[in-house]
């Protein structure tokens, strides 16, 4: 071979030869990659160093975990830890229970009407959260809301839904779970049209009556996209902020505060850095872990 | 016709039961997509009733007077914005809510637009080319999809204030610019398509660059759309980041504008209130029309945010 005669390349050469095989991959991931390591990787290393601080606008002084032990010690932050707990089950259990329930539903219509109804459901998604909670307030108002007026319909006497601690924040998640999720419908709809027909001709052969076709085959193949979405809401969930800050700001005596409301108030209330930034490593490690547990319970090698 | 009359009348009814859970399924359909549609439905049934049949019972179920009243109202009560005009010591009066209207449309627009080129040349470069270092610069990228934005908020506000950034769009778009979904849906797209065009330009003599633009991202435009239409809701209706950020009710966005105006003295005027919702609301709602169909996909490859 006669590279055994080719002189052996210089540092320099070969930095030079790098550079021109690579210069172009480089270019085109740098604008992407420099905001990355400025506004998400860095911040995050900050907020894990944070956490171990007493910090203000001025700076901060390390107080190893401090923090943290205050937080435990905290009424607040535990009844904020078992709002959002509430929250995030309910709304990951109504979610996926109606939106597999609408889908299975529009499944057997002809496919304009099944796409009128995707529609219909998903369209209240593309409005802001801010919007969807100014008109909670109006539907919850307790002398002309919406949903006073059907009570005294039915001769039940009025409801104060937002104003009442014990009941605040059950009206909270009631304005979420009434409304059925468009991105539940949607991926079921479309996972349940992409199941074989024969899985289920071969089923009634059998004589397997609806009930059974649902639990041995639609459930089965259907789980994939339920672990999907309820990973997806469940980080929604534990997510909560825009509608408790509209509609209660976290009141009435902080009956209805979440985490992030919580992370808010003490970030940019009380400007307390360390304490906020604890909280929010708190509310990262619950959606890892939860993400975690659904994903070994939920996961399968399912293919079709 | 000769049909016996038993049969006329009872035809129908037979239907009826044979359909009976065709029939129910509408129903059920129907009432559950109704529900869903409330809100919707009230907050332009508010916005356009009179500012005095709002506070009445029974409520008006349709708006029985229409009337824009609303909207005139909030755009008088939302403030109103002097804008030096450059070059004269005159200033142009508008009102709040048309400058909050136009701050939200520029922020998005600009971030959407940055959005489509930073991530379609980063995913092209992960996708398509190899490169030492892709594959550790990847996986950070996929870490942090799993990172709640609210670890950032903190630091970010830090460093949002060191710069002096507090109070400018600039302090709204640029952190917002770093989002790592539009990079991956971008790569997972681009690696499904052909090489060979791509190198039968490249022995054709043609440029990286020229690549790019003239093969790759022809090719990636239904992958575009779909970015860039989350990408575009998403900034329309984010609402944490802005507030923190702007302070001076001039340089709002609609959202933080909203919220301003609930705890204003209008703020339990619900049909001006509500106005106001439905002016930011109506371009989201046209916006889905124009699109479902992009809507509908971008769910399907995973564009979908909370």
């Amino acid at each position: 071979m006669n590279t055994v005669f080719a002189p052996k390349p210089t540092l320099f050469q070969l930095v030079g030869k790098f550079w021109h095989k690579h210069r172009w991959s480089y270019f085109f991931i740098a604008p992407s990659m420099i905001l990355f390591f400025i506004f998400i990787a860095y911040p995050v290393a900050q907020a894990v160093l944070l956490a171990f601080q007493k910090v203000d606008l001025r700076g901060g002084d390390w107080v190893g975990l401090k923090n943290f032990q205050d937080l435990g010690a905290s009424k607040l932050f535990w009844s904020s830890m078992q709002h959002t707990f509430v929250y995030a089950v309910f709304i990951v259990i109504a979610w996926i229970t109606s939106s597999m329930i609408v889908a299975s539903l529009i499944q057997p219509l002809v496919a304009p009407v099944q796409a009128l109804f995707r529609a219909a459901f998903y369209l209240p998604n593309v409005i802001s959260i801010v919007v969807i909670s100014l008109v909670w307030i109006w539907i919850f108002d307790p002398d002309f809301g919406f949903f006073n007026y059907l009570l005294t319909l039915v001769g039940l006497p009025k409801v104060l839904w937002l104003q009442n601690p014990d009941i605040a924040l059950w009206s909270i998640v009631l304005s979420t779970v009434l409304i059925v999720p468009g991105s539940g419908v949607v991926l079921y709809s479309a996972a349940m049209g992409s199941v074989p027909r024969d899985y289920y001709e071969a089923a009634e052969v059998e004589g397997a009556n609806v009930l059974q076709k649902l639990l041995h085959i639609t459930f089965p193949l259907l789980k994939p996209t339920t672990l999907y979405l309820t990973v997806i809401y469940t980080i929604a969930g534990f997510q909560i902020f825009e509608r408790v800050y509209i509609m209660t700001n976290g009141g009435p005596i902080n009956s209805t505060t979440t985490i992030v409301q919580l992370i808010f108030q003490t970030a940019f209330s009380d400007f307390n850095f360390g304490r906020a930034s604890a909280e929010a490593l708190i509310l990262f490690a619950i959606i890892a872990v939860c993400s975690l547990i659904q994903f070994k319970f939920l996961s399968t090698d399912v293919e079709y | 016709m000769s049909m016996p009359a038993k049969t006329i009348h009872t035809a129908p009814l037979a239907r009826l039961w044979a359909n009976l859970p065709g029939f129910l399924i509408y129903v059920i359909l129907i009432f559950v997509a109704l529900t869903s549609l409330f809100p919707m439905y009230w907050l332009f049934n508010t916005a356009l009733t009179p500012a005095t049949s709002t506070i009445k019972l029974p409520p008006d179920l349709i708006p029985m007077n229409a009337t824009l009243n609303n909207f005139a109202e909030i755009l008088k009560v939302s403030g109103v914005s002097k804008i030096p005009i450059p070059g004269s010591d005159e200033v142009w009066r508008v009102p709040r809510l048309y400058v909050w209207f136009f701050n939200t449309t520029f922020i998005a627009l600009f971030s959407t637009a940055a959005h489509l080129v930073f991530d379609s040349m980063a995913g092209y470069a992960f996708a398509k080319r190899k490169f030492p270092g892709s594959n550790i610069l990847f996986a950070m990228i996929l870490a942090a999809l799993m990172i709640p934005p609210q670890v950032t908020l903190v630091p970010l506000y830090m460093m949002i204030t060191q710069w002096k950034l507090v109070n400018t769009f600039a302090g709204v778009i640029l952190p917002g610019l770093a989002d790592v979904i539009g990079i991956f849906l971008l790569k997972q797209y681009i690696q499904t398509l052909p090489g060979e065009l791509e190198e039968a330009a490249r022995m054709d003599g043609a440029s990286e660059w020229t690549i790019y633009t003239k093969i790759i991202l022809p090719l990636t435009t239904p992958a575009l759309a779909v970015t860039a239409i989350f990408a575009f809701q998403r900034y329309w209706n984010s609402f944490i980041w802005p507030l923190i950020v702007l302070q001076n009710p001039d340089m709002f966005t609609l959202q933080v504008g909203l919220a301003f105006v609930r705890t204003g003295e209008f703020g339990t005027n619900y049909g001006l209130l509500l106005a106001g919702a439905a002016l930011a609301a109506i371009p989201m709602i046209v916006f889905f029309f124009a699109f479902q169909k992009y809507f509908m996909q971008g769910l399907r490859i995973g564009a979908v945010k909370g």
